[in-house]
C-alpha cells in the first residue's frame, strides 16, 4: 500500500519535474550556445523568457479582441511565433548594444552590464505590463488527465498544457541538435563555438553566428517564457529570475558549452527539484516542502561548480584568442 | 662540484598518450645560466611547468639546493626559491612599476593583517626596506626613471626587463626565466644579454628557456636540447652545436651549424 | 585592461587632506541637508552612511580583490538579524525557558552586538568563500548570488520547526542604540541643541564609517593590499610570486563581510525591525552599483557612488512626481520604477564608456 503511494507520488513529481525540466532545458540552450562562444553569462536571459511570456500575453488578448473567432490553439500558436520572434530580435540587440564591445574586457564588464539590461527589461515590464500579475488566458483543454498506476486506483494527474510542453520541448531540442550536426549553418556554428578566430580563416563571419545564436537563444526562451506562463497560469514582471539562474545552473549542471549537457542538465534539474521537494516535504510533513524548492536549485548550482565544474557531460569552451 | 642548485632526476609526465616528458635531467650549477632549446613541442614549457608547480609529474625528483622539493601548489614555488617569468609578459597592469616589484618582495615578507591597520614600528619598517628593495631592484635592471609609471604603460622592453626585477624581488636560488627575449629586435637582445650577464656575475642561478638559438649560445654556460620529450644533447655551447642529433632535430640530417 | 585604474594611492599628503576634508564634510552635512529638507532629509543621510560601510566592505571584496559578490547583502543581513535576535522580546517570547535565563529581558548592549556581527559574518564568508573562492570570476559572480538568495529564503521560512527567524513577518521591537546610557532613538538636548533621533543615530554611523575609512586607507596601502591588487590583476602571476591567493582571497571576503555585518547590525537597531524583504537581490546590486559606478578600488569614489545612489530615490520622489505632474498632468512613471530604469541605464553605460567609475584615481604616465 505504501508502494502504491510512494509510486503515484514519484510519477507525479516525475511528471512535473519533466515539465518544469523542459522549460529550464530550452532556457538553458540560450546560456550555454552564448557562454560556449563568448565566455559570458547572458545575465538578461531569463528576463528575455519573462518579455517572451509578456508579449505573447499582449498577443493573446489581440487576437481575442480582433477576432474572437479564432481557435484557441491557434490563438495560441500564432502567439508563441509572434513572442519567438520578437525575442529573438531583442536578443539581438541586446547583444548589439550590450555585449558586442565589451568581448574583450574583463569578465565581470559583461556581466555587470547584463545586470543592467536585466534591470531595464524589468523597468520595461513593469511599465507595460504593471507591477501586479497578469492572468495569462489557458488556452488549451484543462481536463485532468489521469495517469493510472495500477490497481490502487490512484493517479497521477497532468494536463494537456503540461503534456505539451515536454513534447514541443523535445521537438524544439531535437530540431536544434539536427540544425547544429547536420546542417552548413551547425557546422559554422560548431567552427565558431570552437575557434572564432580560425572560423573567421575560413570565411565564417563569427559575428553573424554569433548574432544568430542569440537570436535562437531568445526565440527559446519566448518559447519557455509562454510555457511556463500557461501552465502556471500566470505573468510577472519578475517571473524571469528564478528560471534564468535555474537555467543557468542547468547548463553548467550539463557542462557548459554543450547542447546536450544542457538539454540533459535541464531535465535532469527539473526532476532533482520536483523529487526533492517532493519528498522532502512529505518526509518531514511539510515542513521543508516547496517552500524551499529554489534552495535545490542554489545548492545544485554550487555543489556542481564545487565538485565538479566541468559538468556532467564536460564542458565545450571556444578557444580564447 | 658543488651542490647543484636544481637537480633533476629521470622525470616523466604524459599527457593521455602523449609522452611529453622521458626520463629528463639535468644539474643546474649555481652561478651558471643555464639554456634549455629544443624545437617546438620537444617539451621545454612542459618541463618548465613541472619545475614550477603547474603540472605534477608521473615520476621523477627534484632538489633544490640538495633538498627535495615536491612543488604541489604554484605557490609554494617561489617561497621554494624558484622565480618565473613569462613568455607572455604577466604584469599586474594597473599597478605601477615599483608596486610590481614590491608585490615580488611579499614572500619575503611578513606584515599582515594587524601590520597593515596599525603601522607598528616594525611594520614600517619592513614597509620602507621593502620600498627601498624595490626602488634599487628598478636601478639595477636600469629602469629607475619609470617607478611610478603604470605597468601598461612601459615599453616593451622595459616591461620585461620589469618582470625581471619582480622576480628577482623574491630572492630566489633560480631565476628561469620562459622565452625573454621573445619579441626582441638585435639591439634589445644585446641589451638583455648583457643584463643576464650582469645578474649572473652577482651570484645568481638563471635557468633560460629559448627559442633564439644565437642568443643562447652566446649567453648560456650550459645548455639542454630536448626533443620529444628526451634530452638529446647536454653541454657546453660548442659541445651542443657539434652535436649530430642536436644538428639532426633542428636542421635535418645534412645540416651545418 | 582591468575594470579599475591604477591602485597607486596619491601621495599621503593627499590622503591625509581628503580624508580630513571629508570629515569635515561628514560632521556639517547634517546641518546643511537638515536646514534644506529637514528630518526626512537627515535620515536619507543615515542610510546613506550605512551603505557607504557596506560599499566600503564590497569594494575591498570587488574593488581590491577583484571578486565579484553578487550576494554581499546577505552579510548585512546576518548582521541585521543577529542584532534583532540579540536584543528584542522575540527569542524570549518563543523559548520561554529563557525567561528565567534573563529576567530583565534580551537587551544586548551594542557594544557587544557589533563585534559579534562582525565575526558572525566573517564567518559566514569563509564558509562561503572556502569551497567557491577558486571558482573563475563570473561563476564565483553566480554562485554567491545563490548564497545570498539561500539565505533570504531561509530567513523567511526558518519559523518552522522552531520560530528563529519569525518568517515573512520579521522580527520587530529591535532595541535602539543606547550609548552610554543615552537614548539614541530619542531627542537628546545637548549644549542647548535639540538633536532629534536621526542626528544621533547619524553621528553614531558617521564615527564608524570613519573607523572603516581608516581601516581601508591603511589595507589599501600596505603588503595585503598590494597582493590583493595583484590577485586582482593578474592571479596566476601572482601564484608564481609565491602569494597564497586562497587565504588572501578569503580574508578579503571576511573583512568584507565583516564590515556588512556591522553595517546589518547598525541598520536593525536604527530601524527597530528587520525582514527578508529588506536583504533581496536588489540591494545586492545597489550596493554593486554604488562601487562599480563610483570607482571600482577608489574609496572617494566609491564614497561618491554612494551618495549619488542613496540620495537619489529621495530627490526623484521629490522632483519626478511633480515634474510628470506639471509635464503631464499626470504621475506616469513611480519614481521607484523610475531609479530601477536608472540604475539599468547607468550600470550598461558605465562598462561601456566608463568601466573604471565616475571617480577613478588618475591613470597612466609618471605621477
Amino acid at each position: 500500500m505504501g508502494l502504491m503511494v510512494f509510486m503515484d507520488a514519484f510519477i507525479q513529481q516525475l511528471l512535473n519535474g519533466l515539465m518544469s525540466g523542459s522549460l529550464y532545458a530550452l532556457v538553458a540552450l540560450g546560456y550555454t550556445m552564448v557562454y560556449g562562444i563568448l565566455r559570458i553569462i547572458n545575465f538578461a536571459h531569463g528576463d528575455v523568457l519573462m518579455i517572451g511570456a509578456m508579449v505573447g500575453l499582449s498577443v493573446i488578448r489581440l487576437l481575442q479582441a480582433i477576432w474572437p473567432a479564432l481557435p484557441a490553439v491557434l490563438v495560441l500558436v500564432l502567439a508563441t511565433l509572434i513572442a519567438m520572434v520578437f525575442c529573438a530580435l531583442l536578443a539581438v540587440v541586446i547583444e548589439r548594444v550590450a555585449y558586442r564591445r565589451l568581448r574583450h574586457a574583463p569578465r565581470l564588464a559583461p556581466l555587470i552590464s547584463g545586470i543592467g539590461v536585466s534591470l531595464l527589461l524589468q523597468t520595461a515590464a513593469m511599465l507595460v505590463w504593471t507591477r501586479n500579475p497578469q492572468m495569462f488566458p489557458q488556452l488549451l483543454p484543462l481536463e485532468p488527465i489521469e495517469i493510472l498506476s495500477g490497481e490502487s486506483g490512484h493517479a497521477a494527474v497532468t494536463n494537456s498544457t503540461a503534456l505539451t510542453t515536454i513534447a514541443v520541448a523535445l521537438i524544439v531540442m531535437v530540431a536544434l541538435l539536427v540544425l547544429v550536426e547536420r546542417t552548413r549553418f551547425g557546422r559554422a556554428m560548431r567552427a565558431v563555438a570552437e575557434n572564432p578566430q580560425v572560423a573567421s580563416l575560413m570565411g565564417i563571419n563569427p559575428n553573424r553566428i554569433i548574432v544568430l545564436t542569440f537570436a535562437i537563444g531568445g526565440g527559446l526562451a519566448a518559447l519557455a517564457g509562454i510555457m511556463m506562463a500557461s501552465n502556471y497560469g500566470s505573468t510577472h514582471f519578475y517571473m524571469g529570475f528564478l528560471p534564468g539562474i535555474k537555467a543557468f545552473t542547468a547548463a553548467v549542471l550539463g557542462g557548459i558549452g554543450n547542447l546536450k549537457g544542457a538539454m540533459l542538465g535541464g531535465l535532469l534539474l527539473g526532476l532533482i527539484e520536483a523529487l526533492g521537494t517532493g519528498y522532502l516535504g512529505a518526509a518531514t510533513g511539510g515542513v521543508f516542502g516547496s517552500n524551499y524548492q529554489d534552495v535545490f536549485a542554489f545548492i545544485v548550482l554550487i555543489a556542481v561548480l564545487v565538485f565538479r565544474p566541468s559538468g556532467i557531460l564536460g564542458e565545450r569552451l571556444a578557444a580564447r584568442a | 662540484m658543488s651542490t647543484p642548485v636544481l637537480h633533476i632526476d629521470q622525470v616523466n609526465k604524459h599527457f593521455g598518450g602523449v609522452a611529453a616528458l622521458s626520463n629528463v635531467s639535468l644539474n643546474i650549477q649555481p652561478g651558471e645560466i643555464y639554456g634549455l632549446i629544443g624545437p617546438n613541442g620537444a617539451g621545454k614549457t612542459t618541463l618548465f611547468n613541472v619545475m614550477t608547480g603547474l603540472y605534477s609529474p608521473d615520476s621523477g625528483r627534484f632538489q633544490l639546493d640538495g633538498k627535495d622539493y615536491q612543488p604541489t601548489a604554484v605557490h609554494q614555488v617561489a617561497r621554494a626559491g624558484i622565480a618565473r617569468t613569462f613568455q607572455n609578459i604577466r604584469l599586474f597592469n594597473a599597478m605601477s612599476a615599483l608596486e610590481n616589484v614590491m608585490v615580488g618582495r611579499h614572500v619575503r615578507t611578513r606584515n599582515g593583517l594587524w601590520a597593515a591597520l596599525s603601522r607598528h614600528r616594525i611594520a614600517r619598517e619592513e614597509e620602507a626596506q621593502t620600498r627601498e628593495w624595490a626602488h634599487r631592484l628598478l636601478e639595477y635592471v636600469g629602469m629607475s626613471g619609470f617607478a611610478n609609471y603604470r605597468a601598461d604603460t612601459l615599453s616593451y622592453g622595459h616591461q620585461r626587463r620589469l618582470e625581471i626585477a619582480r622576480a628577482l624581488a623574491t630572492e630566489p636560488r633560480l631565476l628561469a626565466l620562459d622565452e625573454p627575449a621573445a619579441g626582441m629586435n638585435a639591439s634589445e637582445k644585446v641589451q638583455l644579454r648583457g643584463l643576464l650577464e650582469k645578474i649572473r656575475d652577482d651570484g645568481h642561478t638563471l635557468l633560460l628557456i629559448e627559442h633564439d638559438v644565437k642568443l643562447v649560445m652566446g649567453v648560456c654556460d650550459r645548455i639542454s636540447v630536448l626533443d620529444y620529450g628526451r634530452v638529446i644533447a647536454q653541454g657546453t655551447p660548442e659541445d651542443v652545436r657539434r652535436h649530430p642529433a642536436v644538428i639532426q632535430a633542428y636542421l635535418g640530417a645534412s645540416a651545418h651549424v | 585592461m582591468t575594470l579599475s585604474t591604477a591602485m597607486t594611492a596619491p601621495s599621503s599628503k593627499r590622503a591625509h587632506f581628503g580624508l580630513l576634508l571629508f570629515t569635515v564634510a561628514l560632521v556639517l552635512a547634517p546641518w546643511i541637508v537638515g536646514h534644506a529638507g529637514g528630518n526626512t532629509w537627515v535620515r536619507t543621510l543615515d542610510f546613506a552612511l550605512l551603505y557607504i560601510m557596506l560599499a566600503l566592505g564590497l569594494n575591498i571584496v570587488v574593488g581590491y580583490a577583484g571578486l565579484l559578490d553578487m550576494g554581499f547583502i546577505a552579510f548585512y543581513a546576518v548582521g541585521a538579524y543577529l542584532a534583532a535576535l540579540l536584543s528584542s522580546p522575540h527569542l524570549l517570547q518563543q523559548f520561554p525557558a529563557l525567561v528565567a535565563l534573563l529576567p530583565a529581558g534580551m537587551h544586548t548592549s551594542i557594544w557587544l552586538i557589533l563585534p559579534l556581527a562582525a565575526l558572525l559574518a566573517a564567518g559566514c564568508g569563509v564558509v562561503l568563500g572556502a569551497p567557491t573562492l577558486r571558482l573563475r570570476g563570473d561563476y564565483l559572480a553566480i554562485v554567491t548570488l545563490g548564497f545570498g538568495e539561500i539565505i533570504r529564503i531561509l530567513l523567511r521560512n526558518l519559523d518552522r520547526p522552531v520560530n528563529i527567524t519569525n518568517g515573512p513577518k520579521g522580527i520587530a521591537q529591535v532595541d535602539p542604540v543606547q550609548l552610554l546610557g543615552v537614548n539614541l532613538a530619542r531627542t537628546q538636548e545637548l549644549f542647548d541643541l535639540r538633536l532629534p533621533s536621526v542626528y544621533l543615530y547619524y553621528y553614531l554611523f558617521a564615527a564608524l564609517v570613519l573607523l572603516i575609512l581608516f581601516a581601508c586607507i591603511r589595507l589599501e596601502r600596505s603588503r595585503i593590499g598590494r597582493a590583493w591588487m595583484a590577485i586582482r590583476e593578474d592571479e596566476e602571476a601572482a601564484e608564481a610570486m609565491g602569494l597564497d591567493t586562497r587565504r588572501l582571497k578569503l580574508l578579503a571576503f571576511a573583512i568584507g563581510a565583516a564590515f556588512g555585518g556591522v553595517s546589518g547590525a547598525l541598520f536593525a537597531s536604527f530601524q527597530g525591525f528587520v525582514s527578508p524583504e529588506s536583504f533581496s537581490l536588489n540591494e545586492s546590486i545597489a550596493v554593486l552599483a554604488m562601487v562599480v559606478l563610483g570607482g571600482m578600488g577608489h574609496i572617494p569614489g566609491v564614497i561618491l557612488g554612494c551618495v549619488l545612489l542613496a540620495a537619489l530615490p529621495e530627490a526623484l520622489r521629490a522632483s519626478m512626481g511633480p515634474l510628470q505632474q506639471a509635464l503631464f498632468g499626470q504621475v506616469l512613471m513611480d519614481p521607484e520604477i523610475i531609479r530601477q530604469l536608472f540604475y539599468g541605464l547607468a550600470l550598461i553605460l558605465a562598462m561601456l564608456y566608463r568601466p573604471a567609475g565616475l571617480w577613478p584615481v588618475k591613470a597612466g604616465g609618471a605621477r
